[in-house]
């Protein structure tokens, strides 16, 4: 049981993450890619009529948004039913930078102190936090062709320049947000 | 789509909403902590990914084993010409990345996990989703 609610190390949970590429080939040829999900979303709610998200979600996503429901009941499973009850074991060095953010609290996966109901209600500007953030995720990924999953990992399994070129494009801004923006708006 | 690979593939992501929950990939300390590079953790856990899938698919094209339905199994090339897209779009996708601390996938996990919250970024990727099916012909590729 013990090993069901432990953190897993990265030599462990990687191969595995990893194996999910030539899992999804061999069951049918499926590319291993998640934000796809959001334009199938998109597609099986087309009000505008966009020619982006005319074509039949059902046949060409059904597979990866039944993916997508299992990932929610994974997070289930994974985070509430086994959770880790301790905090995630982060660098001092780490947790000195987040202290600096003036962030007191390491419980969980999320810092309560930004993502938690009780925390939008008292600071009602991590609305748009958590709006605007999820916009440039589902803006960028489609832009670029694909996220973590797609780009970072099924693209450059595949040895594909062009997802290791996106990839330095979500270092390029991710480290802009972490050490320009950030400490300025939390 | 056949009940059967529906099946199968609502039972892989189970199993991968799973592995990102105790690969703790889907945490915002540990996406802060990376793009501060104070641990390799994260490093570890997508450099291994990603070592372990391309050992997969070149054992796929070396190999020609067909998919289950017995298909042969082709990988569609991204084009690298599209340099614009991937740095412009990589960015904006980077910034959100790093404000929420969840890509795609995860945001989805932490709902199941928990923190509700994170409804409201769906939601808004979404509608980034739909902006960008809206505009994309002005924008450069």
């Amino acid at each position: 049981m013990e090993i069901l609610t432990q953190p897993w190390p990265w030599y462990i949970a990687g191969p595995i993450i990893g194996l999910m590429v030539p899992i999804m080939l061999l069951i049918s040829g499926r590319q291993f890619g998640f934000s796809e999900n959001l334009r199938h979303i998109c597609a099986s709610c087309n009000v505008a009529n966009v020619e982006f998200f005319n074509y039949d979600w059902k046949a060409k996503g059904g597979w990866n948004l039944m993916f997508s429901v299992g990932v929610i009941l994974g997070g289930f499973i994974g985070g509430y039913l086994l959770a880790n009850p301790d905090p995630v074991e982060l660098s001092a060095a780490a947790i000195e930078k987040l202290q600096g953010f003036g962030l007191t609290n390491f419980d969980g996966f999320v810092p309560a102190e930004l993502f938690t109901w009780g925390a939008l209600q008292s600071n009602p500007s991590l609305w748009a936090v958590l709006g605007i953030g999820g916009f440039l995720v589902g803006f960028g990924t489609r832009y670029a062709g694909g996220c973590t999953s797609g780009h970072a990992i099924s693209g450059l399994s595949n040895l594909q320049l062009a997802s290791l070129i996106a990839v330095i494009g979500f270092f390029a801004g991710g480290l802009l947000m972490t050490y320009l923006i950030l400490p300025n708006i939390i | 789509m056949r009940a059967k690979d529906l099946i199968t593939f609502f039972i892989l992501g189970i199993f991968f909403g799973f592995i990102l929950m105790k690969a703790e990939v889907i945490s915002w300390f540990r996406i802060q902590e990376m793009f501060f590079f104070d641990s390799f953790h994260m490093y570890g856990v997508i450099g291994s990914a990603i070592v372990v899938g391309a050992i997969g698919i070149q054992w796929i094209k070396k190999s020609n084993v067909k998919d289950s339905d017995g298909n042969p199994i082709t990988i569609p090339p991204k084009d690298p010409k599209q340099v614009t897209r991937y740095i412009v779009g990589g960015s904006i996708f980077g910034l959100g990345w790093s404000l929420i601390g969840a890509c795609p996938a995860p945001m989805f996990t932490l709902v199941g996990a928990g923190a509700t919250v994170f409804v409201v970024p769906i939601l808004t990727a979404i509608l980034g989703t739909y902006v960008y099916g809206l505009v994309r012909h002005q924008l450069p590729h």
